[in-house]
């Protein structure tokens, strides 16, 4: 149909074009995008996994060295450690979409200013997490932080989380979580606003209120926002390095040691390019379980 | 609605909602609010153990000079912005052409494309981080600008096509086929009819990708090491060697960085929104 108008009276090169425009054009369109994306990110998977195989020091020649890296890891309490703090960091962001909602419910009323107050409490997410992690670094030093300050004033005992290798993993894990709620709580209230009136109201005809009616038809109406903020807070556990570098860089002790970190940590600073894409390679295929399952519920939604 | 307005209760019950609105705000947004206050108290003040208290002196213009004029903050600044405008624009509009042939051409592998985009964008990017910067270094742009910009402009594409993708489909197929059958070729169509009324998406996934990209702070590690290029994030961390305990100075350039953000959300902030909400309306 697209052809049926065109001037006969075109030759050659142009002819040719214009018989097959309608199949190059979106080659054409997809083609830079999809180099750019191959190259920097598709390959590099790729490279990585193989990587993973030798033992390298950046500079001299790699040297084949099979599964001896993954058997090396396993074997390694730290690859432990920060394993059962991304694990930890999970489970503890899976807060975020719990604590987002109950925000989101409190801020759906239409009242003055609302949407500026809403926009305020989103700003945690706006700010880089370097400024997060400073601004906790400092509230909670020891030393001359804003918490210690404040705590004696109110009669309770000063507190040294960081310094702790048994809080301070908990410590940046909450840091990480305030900007955590805040994108969860503007999802729940997009889903909340998209909502039909009618849906609440019949329920409460029907007698529903308070959490009977959240529980029984609020929430299931929210699932395709629940699903997606949920998967939201697993990539970004699993991906957390930020904090970690800025309030403790995996210290005390390798306390807070998470694998995102672990991994630049055993490149950058032991030299050891092949371990730490080992690492990296378990990251991914943790990654990988989870967004195989988010991508499979997807494509079914994607068909239905 | 759900839960019940307040409009429906009564006022005194209204009285005590804005009260515990403003209330919760304050407690929410209590470490912002103390680095603000601080960034503009004197160092004497700090010594003093005047954290939380009304600053003695107000030292705002002092701080601030202090950190542009004594540090190299204004040059992180400039390297932040000569970063993140190419790389938005390059991500968005390679993402705008994607987006339209994914979402209006029947091809072999559309689909599974689509998926490789979003999966692409989901991975850890601690995975990239040993060949992108081997690449960095063979392509000899490794502690370049370029080296962020090509890499955010690549990796971003993932969340942007995704994007577009959704926007383009929602297009009426009649109001393109009424502009082929006027004579105009895909390209033209693209360019002449979707384009422009590609603007708001446009305008919400900028404002997205800008966040995301200014903020970044893992790749200005990975991919840059001197002054002359290294963006914000990684400056202010390497200054704090620098300012130690003068946290007044650490808030004045903490501050510095979450700005152009933070004043980027509020100006576009029903874009920025829609952006960041995308496909997750309830149902």
């Amino acid at each position: 149909m697209a052809d049926a108008p065109m001037p006969r009276t075109r030759a050659g090169l142009s002819a040719w074009w214009w018989r097959h425009q309608r199949a190059l054009t979106p080659l054409i369109l997809l083609a830079p995008g999809v180099l750019l994306f191959a190259l920097f990110v598709l390959y590099p998977i790729a490279e990585s996994i193989r990587l993973s195989l030798y033992d390298w020091d950046g500079v001299a020649p790699k040297v084949w060295v099979g599964l001896a890296n993954f058997t090396e890891l396993f074997g390694d309490p730290v690859f432990y450690t920060a394993l059962a703090n991304n694990l930890c960091w999970l489970a503890i962001f899976l807060l975020a979409p719990v604590f987002g909602l109950g925000l989101a419910l409190f801020l759906n009323q239409n009242v003055r200013g609302i949407r500026a107050i809403r926009a305020l409490f989103l700003m945690p997410f706006v700010i880089s997490q370097v400024v997060i992690g400073l601004i906790f670094a400092w509230f909670l030093n020891a030393d001359f932080g804003l918490l210690n300050d404040l705590l004696p004033r109110l009669g309770l005992s000063p507190v040294a989380p960081l310094d702790s290798g048994r809080w301070a993993i908990f410590a940046v894990i909450l840091a990480g979580l305030w900007p955590q709620t805040a994108y969860c709580m503007v999802l729940y209230l997009t889903g909340l606003t998209g909502l039909r009136p009618e849906l609440i109201d019949s329920a409460r005809m029907d007698g529903a209120k308070g959490m009977n009616l959240l529980w029984h038809v609020v929430l299931p109406h929210l699932r395709p926002v629940t699903f997606i903020v949920a998967m939201v807070c697993v990539v970004s556990a699993l991906r957390s390095f930020d904090l970690v570098m800025i309030m403790t860089a995996g210290g005390p002790y390798n306390s807070t040691m998470v694998l995102g970190y672990y991994m630049y940590e055993q490149t950058f600073l032991s030299l050891r390019y092949g371990y730490g894409a080992a690492i990296a390679t378990v990251l991914f295929a943790l990654m990988g379980t989870c967004v195989g399952f988010f991508l499979w519920q997807l494509l079914r939604r994607e068909q239905a | 609605m759900f839960p019940t307005p307040i409009a429906q209760v009564s006022s005194a019950a209204r009285r005590t909602y804005r009260a515990a609105l403003l209330v919760s705000l304050a407690l929410w947004l209590l470490p912002l609010l103390g680095v603000a206050l601080t960034s503009m108290r004197s160092i004497e003040d700090l010594n003093r153990g005047n954290f939380w208290g009304w600053p003695s002196e107000i030292k705002l213009v002092e701080n601030y000079a202090a950190v542009f004029g004594d540090t190299r903050m204004a040059q992180f600044f400039l390297n932040s912005v000569l970063i993140t405008l190419p790389a938005v624009a390059g991500a968005v509009a390679l993402a705008c052409m994607a987006g339209f042939a994914l979402a209006k051409f029947r091809f072999r592998g559309n689909l599974a494309l689509f998926i490789v985009f979003i999966a692409g964008n989901l991975v850890p990017f601690q995975i990239l981080m040993i060949p992108v910067r081997n690449l960095a270094l063979d392509l000899h742009f490794y502690d370049t600008r370029w080296a962020l910009i090509l890499f955010h402009a690549a990796f971003q594409i993932g969340f942007c096509t995704l994007f577009m993708r959704n926007f383009i489909k929602q297009l009426p197929d009649a109001m393109l086929d009424a502009a082929r059958i006027e004579g105009l070729s895909e390209l033209q169509v693209f360019w002449h009819v979707v384009l422009p009324l590609m603007r708001p998406a446009i305008a919400a996934i900028a404002a997205l990708t800008f966040t995301f990209v200014w903020n970044d702070y893992f790749w200005s590690l990975v991919l840059v090491q001197s002054d002359d290029v290294r963006p914000l994030t990684a400056g202010i961390q390497s200054l704090r060697g620098m300012w130690l305990a003068s946290w007044n100075l650490i808030s004045a350039g903490s501050i510095v960085a979450a700005l152009p953000p933070v004043l980027l959300f509020f100006l576009m902030q029903q874009h920025f929104i829609a952006g960041l909400t995308a496909g997750t309306e309830g149902d």
